[in-house]
Order: structure tokens, then sequence, then C-alpha cells
């Protein structure tokens, strides 16, 4: 019920359409239940001889007439319908989609972003759909049954039972049969995910399959998964193969017990001289009712299913829209960064979700404005989260963070976002050109900006070497360019934001050895007042930040200059001797 | 490369009809009775409901004049005919329906079966094809065809082709029914049919120009969807929320305008064809009354009764079919990929040269035994004289004036010689794209060479039985491919028949024991998504025990350039070096250290050797390799 609420508010604008579309199933099915009732007299007349010709061409013309109106009903409830459910569907994704727009990296992680794009995509395009069948079919149904059977009670009344009876029958039916088999299918679809799965991991693997000779293998443990499917989804669809039967002997056993009836009723009729006899014509008019009445039932039945399909879409929507973005800007908020400076102190942090342990613990660091900060650490020791505060993309659950001298927490988060400039990790640079990916950093850069950031960033010879220049082509995800290249357009892309910090995320590990340190020394000359904090694995990567930090499981263990660490510091000396002493790095790209 | 855009193409009429045919024989080979039956019990359902409609006017011809004809009293009315006339429309219609059921659910059982079959048949076809035509192709578009058009080929198999049968044999049994009964009537039916068949012609035509619209923009805004969404975190880094907005908006209005377009045409045909069966109703009715007036011989009441439900069954199937279409069309343009794939040609192996047991004879050469010595044999049959001859297992590997391309004309490898004693060490080196990962791709014969030779303890690798030259060769992959399964089924896939012993003793050599004993449940473990819970560095670990416990006496290792943390990677680079202990190693090396122990480096560039020798007669050279040496230290 909250579902459905949550998804009514994104009808907005769409209301008239929708009431449209239910008055002209109103018009249409009313037409519809009208047209056998106006063949009934035609009939009778047709079997008394059809004396009256006019009375015929009446009849007819009606029925004719009703049928041209429940046609334009039935277009206007088309055109209504379509409108409403394609706008029903824009609504949801628009809304969907300015949501996600407003949750933190707290809120991301919480779904994971593939989760994020099958309900952006598949959940959405699900729920528009069921939506367009059952828009109008929620009138059109239950409407049909009631009018259908009002109009053979009105008709004979002694034979509209049998309705009653047959409607039960077959409704129960056809919903027990899609309950019964909904389970199967539920059980079809994952084993379908294994199926997938075999085939992603053999198209991944082959060389390792081909190698190991495990051909055999493979093959055989695809027989068992597809075997799997092969038996449950023909054991699904042997129970859906009652459906249609059972339509069948509904229909026909009511038309023969209608037919049946019907006879001795005329038969007593007659023989009772009964002032209004029912006639030939009634009954053929109850075999169109009995159609209609069981036909709309097997709609809804279907109606019933599409739901039954869409309510996981919906639910996982429903997740989506309901979900608090757990950050937000304060009121008051500050819109100027003084400085780039940064502050940790006593911070810890957990991620919510992992519960109790501490990702970070007792941080403290000071960074002066326009000095450099390293950071050294294994993999998993939360390196990545540490900076990650800086531009409060986590809030910190104990102590302060402060840029520029301020609690990150009182800035607008635009400011701040727009004054740490990060390199993430997991870059990414999206479809388009050079020039469209940089503009990320500045919407209106000029290509004189862009070229001084490419050529800090060491990639600006690249460019010039495309003969588009910045106008060359990015494929999505950026697989078009090197992973050096990549990292160094996403460092410039960051330049571009001239920003008052910048953060490097492991951002060089691509990029050969030479070109990281004329990157570092564009820093320096270039950008003097910019603060810098680099994560890296490698030690020539840091070794001359004014800083460097030790991270060892959300702990600092050691900080200091590269000289004093290797005095103090034996993690330090160990992992510099490690790679700089006759272990180090051999890449040759 | 492939794209989404370029599956969207539609076959031509010839050669959907050469898949159709193709697959119809598929179901005619793997279920022939269940197909003969299939379209015995179609025919028997389809023709007892039409017996049906024109049994009802009977009935009711039957009520309205035999019924009371003669009789006085309700007594003498002839219910005793009535009740056996129902009975008999009960027991075709009883007949009908068992028939409709045995049809679905043999075409449940025959479609459920024939994609098993086809989908086995792919992916054994898939499993035997080259590595070239994975490099050729996007996995995405090799798993769409396991998903997408096997999907729509159950719904043609399952839904479409009994729909259509059986709107085949009613349209030619109601026609009969109809013109038996009355040719005047029948004209009419056929007059509305035709107007019918025009407007549904106009209506479909347009409808599909707007549907496909409506896709492709419905594969826009996901595709945009999916792209920006992977990149959130970037977006909020760059305050670009307002901007992808932007984007999206424009998109998403794109997508509403289209669909509604395309829903709106699609939603006329349904009332069409229901009001104009309404419409002809009242036609039949008038024209009816008239040929009644007039005497036309043989209209009755009944016949127009039977008209009324005639004509519906004459027209619906028709519309039912023209719903189809698109699906079956759909349908055949998937049968094309599924047929590509399974035509594809598999993996050739010519090779007759096996790898078998050997235990030394008296004088010291190789005897081919059963049971399992440790030490093996190349078994060599010479075709000319008939002779057998064995040569020992070692590793001495050669290459020969090695010339190699990936796409003909545009050369990998030039001229490539080296060789590799039993036992020795040797280092690739050189920048990316020089061609160190395909030399090793060549020694297993992931690819053939074009020219030159490869020899494996002096023989030709091509006359090597693929299967064998692979067991003797054990490969540590940059790309750790691992398998659903737990911990210890993934170790042991380099050698099936591995004991727990085999399998522990090999992960303590690759340093990986330690790990997985920290494991939740150890060597029991299940690993998902291909070891997703694991770091790159685990994943590396395991699968360097895994090419341990195949145990084979020459390995190809592709070092990882990913960065892993020192702790690990200092793990893993202990674990290489003590399987590489003792086998002959060819190394795509990219630690300094791996390169310093070789026996001999190879420093490629763009294709060919360009230097060789050891690392301190490489360093005195003060050639290329000097410069990638001294290169990181240069600004020390």
């Amino acid at each position: 019920m909250k579902i459905l609420r949550e998804l009514a508010h994104h009808l907005k604008g769409y209301w008239g359409q929708v009431i449209g579309a239910w008055v002209a199933v109103i018009i249409e099915v009313g037409c519809e239940t009208t047209i056998p009732f106006m063949m009934q007299p035609m009939i009778d007349e047709i079997n008394a001889g059809a004396n009256d010709v006019g009375k015929i061409w009446f009849y007819a013309g009606w029925m004719i007439g009703l049928a041209i109106v429940s046609m334009l009903g039935g277009f206007l409830g088309g055109y209504f319908a379509s409108g409403a459910s394609a706008g029903f569907g824009k609504n949801l994704r628009q809304g969907m989609y300015y949501k996600i727009q407003d949750f933190s990296f707290e809120n991301i992680d919480k779904f994971s972003v593939s989760s994020l794009v099958t309900r952006l995509t598949t959940d959405i395009t699900n729920v528009q759909f069921a939506f367009q069948m059952i828009l109008r079919m929620v009138v059109r149904g239950p409407l049909m049954l009631v009018m259908a059977f009002t109009m053979a009670s009105i008709t004979c009344f002694g034979l509209s039972w049998v309705f009653l009876i047959a409607v039960p029958i077959m409704g129960f039916g056809l919903v027990f049969i899609s309950i019964k088999v909904h389970p199967t299918f539920v059980k079809v679809f994952n084993t379908y995910d294994d199926l997938n799965n075999s085939v992603k991991e053999n198209l991944e693997g082959i060389r390792v399959v081909k190698s190991y000779n495990r051909e055999d293998f493979e093959k055989e443990k695809f027989g068992k998964v597809s075997y799997f499917i092969y038996q449950n989804f023909a054991k699904a669809e042997k129970l859906l193969a009652f459906n249609t039967p059972l339509v069948l002997f509904t229909v026909h056993g009511t038309i023969l017990a209608i037919s049946f009836l019907g006879a001795h009723l005329i038969a007593t009729d007659f023989f009772a001289e009964a002032s209004n006899p029912f006639t030939v014509g009634e009954l053929s008019s109850f075999f169109t009712y009995t159609m209609q009445i069981l036909m709309s039932l097997q709609f809804m039945s279907m109606g019933f299913v599409m739901v039954i399909i869409a309510r996981n879409s919906a639910e996982r929507i429903f997740e989506v829209l309901t979900e608090k973005p757990s950050l937000a800007s304060p009121e008051n908020a500050l819109t100027e960064v003084k400085d780039g400076s940064i502050c940790f102190d006593h911070v810890s942090f957990r991620y919510s979700a992992s519960g109790t342990k501490d990702v970070l613990h007792d941080i403290n660091l000071n960074v002066p404005s326009g000095s450099s900060l390293g950071i050294l650490g294994v993999t998993g020791s939360s390196k990545s989260t540490l900076v990650s505060m800086i531009a409060r993309l986590y809030d910190v659950n104990e102590g302060k963070v402060s840029v520029g001298g301020e609690d990150v927490k009182s800035y607008d988060l635009k400011v701040l976002r727009d004054s740490v400039a990060m390199v993430l990790q997991k870059n990414t640079l999206f479809s388009g050109t050079v020039r469209s990916n940089l503009s990320w950093g500045n919407e209106n850069a000029s290509e004189e900006e862009m070229r001084q950031a490419c050529e800090i960033a060491q990639v600006a010879d690249h460019i010039d070497s495309y003969p588009e220049k910045f106008d060359h082509p990015i494929e999505e995800g950026g697989t078009n360019v090197s992973g050096g290249q990549k990292q160094r357009l996403c460092i410039a892309r960051a330049l571009l934001k001239k920003p008052k910090i910048l953060v490097l995320d492991d951002s060089t590990s691509a990029v050969d050895t030479h070109t990281d340190a004329l990157i570092r020394e564009g820093f320096k000359s270039k950008l003097p007042e910019m603060t810098r904090v680099i994560i890296a694995q490698r030690v020539l990567s840091i070794k001359d930040c004014d800083q460097i930090a030790i991270i060892d499981d959300g702990k600092i263990i050691a900080l200091g200059s590269h000289d004093e660490l290797l005095k103090t510091s034996k993690v330090y000396q160990e992992v510099y001797e490690s790679q700089l002493g006759g272990g180090g790095d051999f890449d040759a790209e | 490369m492939p794209n989404n855009k370029k599956r969207r193409g539609r076959l031509s009429f010839k050669a959907m009809m050469k898949n159709l045919g193709r697959l119809l024989k598929i179901m005619w080979k793997e279920y022939p009775v269940h197909l003969i039956l299939v379209v015995i019990m179609t025919a028997l359902s389809t023709i007892a409901s039409v017996i049906g409609s024109v049994f009802m006017g009977r009935l009711i011809d039957f009520i309205d004049q035999d019924l009371l004809n003669g009789a006085t009293t309700i007594e003498e009315a002839n219910f005793a005919k009535l009740g056996e006339m129902v009975l008999i429309m009960a027991a075709i219609y009883l007949v009908g329906l068992l028939a409709n059921y045995a049809y679905q659910r043999m075409t449940a059982v025959m479609s459920q079966g024939v994609q098993k079959k086809i989908r086995d048949q792919l992916f054994n076809q898939m499993e035997s094809l080259p590595i070239s035509y994975f490099d050729r192709r996007s996995h995405g578009d090799i798993m769409s065809i396991y998903t997408n058009d096997i999907d729509s080929l159950r719904e043609m198999m399952s839904r479409a082709l009994p729909l259509v049968l059986s709107a085949l044999i009613s349209i030619v049994m109601v026609f009969v029914a109809m013109i038996i009964q009355s040719w005047l009537l029948t004209l009419v039916v056929m007059a509305f049919f035709v107007i019918e068949l025009i407007s549904m012609y106009i209506i479909t035509k347009n409808s599909a120009r707007f549907f496909i619209a409506q896709q492709r923009a419905l594969a826009k805004a996901d595709g945009y969807i999916e792209e920006l969404t992977t990149g959130q975190k970037v977006v909020k880094v760059f305050n670009y929320e307002e901007r992808a907005k932007k984007g999206f908006d424009s998109l998403n209005e794109e997508l509403c305008t289209y669909t509604t377009k395309a829903q709106r045409f699609s939603s006329i045909l349904g009332p069409v064809t229901n009001n104009l069966g309404n419409m002809q109703f009242g036609v039949l009715a008038l024209i009816g009354a008239y040929g009644i007036i007039n005497n036309v011989p043989g209209l009755t009441v009944g016949v127009i009764v039977s008209f009324l439900s005639l004509s519906k069954a004459f027209m619906n199937p028709v519309s039912q079919v023209s719903q189809q279409i698109n699906l079956v069309s759909m349908a055949l343009a998937g049968a094309e990929r599924i047929f590509a794939l399974i035509d594809e040609p598999s993996e050739q192996d010519n090779g007759y040269v096996t790898l078998v047991n050997a235990k030394a004879g008296e004088d010291g050469n190789p005897v081919e035994t059963e049971e399992h010595t440790g030490k093996w044999a190349w078994k060599h049959p010479h075709a000319a004289d008939g002779t057998v001859t064995y040569t020992w297992l070692k590793g001495d590997i050669t290459l020969d004036h090695v010339d190699f391309s990936y796409i003909p004309g545009k050369q990998v490898l030039k001229d490539v010689s080296l060789y590799a004693k039993p036992g020795q060490k040797i280092a690739f080196v050189g920048p990316t794209g020089a061609g160190k990962t395909t030399i090793t791709n060549l020694l297993n014969r992931f690819y053939d060479i074009e020219d030159g030779k490869i020899r494996y303890d002096g023989i030709n690798i091509n006359k090597i039985k693929k299967a064998d030259l692979r067991r003797s060769l054990g490969m540590v992959l940059q790309d750790t491919a691992l398998f659903t399964g737990t911990v210890r089924e993934n170790i042991a896939y380099g050698n099936p028949n591995a004991s727990e012993e085999d399998i522990v003793n090999a992960a303590k050599l690759a340093n990986a024991d330690n790990f997985i004993r920290m494991l939740p449940d150890g060597y029991d473990t299940m690993l998902n998504n291909a070891g997703a819970g694991l770091s790159q560095g685990q994943r590396q670990l395991l699968s360097i025990a895994r090419c341990a416990v195949a145990d084979p006496p020459v390995m190809i290792l592709d070092e990882a350039t990913s960065s892993i943390d020192s702790h690990t990677e200092a793990l893993v680079q202990e674990g290489m070096d003590r399987i590489m202990n003792g086998r002959t190693v060819f190394v795509v090396a990219h630690r300094l250290s791996t390169v310093q122990n070789s026996d001999a480096i190879m420093v490629l560039d763009q294709g060919q050797i360009i230097e060789r020798g050891d690392h301190e007669s490489l360093l005195a050279q003060e050639g290329k390799y000097y410069q990638l040496y001294t290169g990181g230290k240069a600004l020390d």
C-alpha cells in the first residue's frame, strides 16, 4: 500500500489522462455490453419472420452506432492510457534519477552501483509496462464483469445465476494456477543467473579452461544447470498448460448449461404463455455475455500475474525513492573556502553498514595550505576512506575534519567539493570527447586553460598527436585510451576546477615513474598554492612530500618527512628497500 | 567492434525461412513423436472448437424450430433430443479441451527440450572455439545469445508456432464451415476481413516505425543512465549533478515522447478489430434478415447465430497471427546468431604426438606404462614406417624464425628465434604492445604461427595433440579467472585427480595456504562472482596454486602489473619464485627481481627481439634494456 501511494505521486501531471482513460473505458464497456442487448430483439425479429424491416434497420443501426462509439472510446482510452503510462514512466525515472543525485557515497555504497543501474533501467521498464497493462484493466475488467452480469440479469434473471457458479470456478482456478506456478518461475529465473554466470566465467576464463584442458568438465557443469532449467521450466509450463483448458471448460460448460436451461425456459414460458417470454434472441445474447464475463476474468488474471511480476521491481524502486540522503549542506552554509589547509582532529569513522569496527581510528593530521601529504599503506588500510573525509564524502563519527580552518560540515557541499578536487582510485571517463570530459572540471574552461591543465598532467602531447586534438572521441569508460593516459586525463580534469586542495588516490599507478615525477614537478612549480594529498603504492611517488603518513588498519603508525621516516620507521625502511633496492618496478610503459 | 545497434538488423525473408527450416529440423530430430502429436492435437482442438460453433447454430435452430414442434404441453417437448445434442456438444468440447491440454503440455516439453539442446550445443561449440573467436567478439554479445536470443526462440516455439498452426487450421475450417452454411453471409465476412486486413496493415506498419524509435530512445536513455550511474561517485566529486540531470531530462523527455507515440498507435489495433467485429454483427443480422425475407435457401436464425461466432473465429486468428509477426521475426533473427555460433569452425587439432606415462627402460630411454610414474614421454608414431618412438618430456623449447600476426598483414612478431633449455628461466621485457604476451600464447597454440617453427623437446608443436601440449604447459595469467565453487575446487582445477594433500601442498608452495585458512570455511569457502570477495593478490596466489597442482614441466607466467600492496606482493613473488624452481619458465616480467634472476632476457620492441642476454651483459650493452632499467631511477 505504501508502495502504491509512493508510486501514485509520480502520476503527477498525468492524472487528467488517467481519468480520461478510465472515462473512455467506461464508455467503451458500456457500448460493448449494450450491443448484445440490441442484438437480441433483432434476432427475435428475424426469427419472427423479419416482417418489420424498419425494426431490423433500427437495431442494426444502433449496433453499428454503438460499435463506432465504442471504437472511439477505445481510441481515446488508448490515447490517454499511453500518454499516462509513458508520463508515469518518465516521472518515475526522473524522480529516481534526481534522488540518486542527492545520494551520498554512503547511500551509493548501500545499494551498489550495479544495483542502482538495474533499478533505473530494467525495474522501471517492468513497472511502466505493468502499469500500462493494468491502467485500463483495473476499470475494464471489473466493470465489464458487472455490466455484462447486470445486462444478463436484466435479460433473464432466472438464468444469470449460472455465472455465479462459473465465475468463481474460473477465477479461483486461474489465480490458483498463477500462485502455484510463480515459485517455480522464481526458481527458474534464479537458475538463469547461474547459467549466465557459467557462460560469463567461461568467456572470461576461456584461456584457463583451455590451458588446463577442462572443456569437458565445463560442458558437464553447464549441462547440469541447463538440465535443471529444462526440468523446472517444463514443469512450470506444464502447469500453465491447464490455463486454456480451464478457460475452455468454464466457457463451454457455461454455454452448454445456458443452452440447456434456456431451452427449458423457452418451453416453460411458451406453455405458461408468459407475458415476457424468454426468446432465442435472448439466449444468443447470453452467449455473448458469457464470453464477455469470462474473458474479463481471464484478463484480470493476466493483470494479477503482471502485478506479481512487477511487484519485486516496484519494491526495489520504492527502496530507492524512500532512501534518505545521508549528507546535506547545513543551513547558513559557508560559501567560501579560505585556503587549502587540512586538519584532522581525533577523527574516527566506521561505515554504518559494517557496524562496530572503526575503519579510521583517532586520526590526527595537520596539513598547511600549499604543502603536500603522502599516504602509504597496505590494501585495506583505509587510505581512501581517510582522504574521502576531506571532501566530506562521508561524515566522521568522532572528531572533526577542517578545511581552510573551518569544519567541513559548515560548508555548502558544492563549495567544498569545488575547492577539493578528488581523483578517485576508480577513475571514470565518459563517452564523448576529450573536451567534454575535461569540461566536467569547469564547464566554461577555455581551450587555453584546458591546455595548461593537460600540460601539467603530462597529457598535452598525447592530445596533440590526435588529429582532432581536444575533440578526439572518448569511448564509454575511456576504453580507447591507455590506462596511463586515462589517469592523466583524470588529473587534468581535476586541475581544471582550480582546486585549493588536490587529492590523488593512487592516480598515477599506470603512469611510468619518469612522467609521474614530471607531474609532481608541475604541481610544485605551476600550482604552488595548491595543497596536495597523494596516495600511492610507489614510494617514489610520495617520497618528496612535506609529510608522509603510513596507515595501517585505520591508524597512522608513522608520520614525518622521507628523511625522518627513513630514520624512525622500520616499516618505511622496509618498503623503501624492497621497492628501490633491487625489488623495484620494471614497468616499461 | 560489434555493437548493439547492429544486432537489431532485420533478416531477409529467405534467411528467415532458412533458419525456421533448420529449427524445425532440430525439433523433428529431437522430438518427432511430440511434433507429430502437437500438430494432430492442435488440429483436433481447433476442429473441435469450429465444430462447436457450427453445432451451436444447430442447437439454436433446434430450440427455435423443433423443440416445441407438435408439442401441446411442456411434457411433450423434445427434451430428450435437446439433452442428446447438448451431450454431443459436451463430448466435442471435451475432446477439444483434452487435445488443447495435450498439445500445450507437449509443446512445453518440446520447446524446453529443444531449447536445452540448443543451449548445450551452443556451449559445447563455444568451448571448442579458438581463442581468436573470443578476441573478435564482446562478451556481452555472446552472453546475449544465451539469454535474449534463446529466450525469444522459446517464445516462438511455445507460443507463436502453435498459435500460427491453429490459426491456419481454424481459418481454413471456419471458411469451409461458413461457405457450407451460407455463401451470402460468407461474403459479408470476407468483406470485413479485407477491411480488417487493410487497417491492420496500416496500423502495424506505422506502429512498428514508432516502436523502433521508442526502442532506440530507450537504449539511449538506459545507456546514459548506466554510464553516468556507474560513474556516480565522479559525478558527486565534480558537482556534476545538475548537469547530469539536464542531460538525463532531455533523453527522458525524448523517450516519453516516442513511447507515447508508439503505444498510442499500437493501442488503436485492439478497438479496431474488436469493433469491426461488432459492426459485422449488425451487418450480418441485417443482411441475414433480408436473406430470410427473400427466402435465400438454407438461411435460418441458427445460421445467423452461428455466423456471429464463426465470424469471430475467422477474424481472431488473423489478428493473433499479426501480433506474432514481430516476435517471430525477432526470434528468427536470434536464431541466425545462434546458428552462426554453432556453425563457427572449431579449433583444429591435427596433432598425433601424445603424452604418456613412462618409466626408464634398460637403456635409459622411456618406455610407456599404464601406471602413474610421475614421468612423462612424448609418444610419436611415424606414419611412414609404422614405428613409434618415445622422447622424454623435458621442457626444451625452441622458436625458430617465428612470424605471427593476429590480423593478416599486420605483423605482430617478426623473425623471433630463441631457445630455452630445461629448467631455464626466460624473461620477456619491453614496452606494452611489443609482443611479449603474444609469444607465450603461441607456445600453447592459442594461436598458430604464420611462418617458422616452434619445437618442444625437438618435436614440432603442430604435431602434438593440443590437449597434451597444454597439459605440459602451466599458465599463470595476469587476469586470474576463478570459477564459482570452493577454494579447493578452484585449486584442483589444474588437476582434477589431485588428492587433498596435493592441493594443500600446492597452496603452501604458492603461499596461499595461510590466507585460505583464514577464510570462513577454509578450503571449503565458496567463491562467487569470480572470487569477488578476494583481493587481487589473493586471487593471484590461488591461480599460482592452481598451476602448482598441475605440476607442469614448462610454465608461462604473466606477472601482474596492477598495484597490490607490498606485503601480498612479497608473498606472490615468493610463491612465483618457488613454483618456477626446476621448471622451464617463460615470464612476461615486470619486476626487476624476476628479470635479474633470469637465465636469459629477451628485450622486445615492435615484435622483434632487439636485445638478448643476461642482466649484466645487457646492462653493459647500454641499449634499450639499459634505458628501461635506469629509467626508473633517472630521477634519484
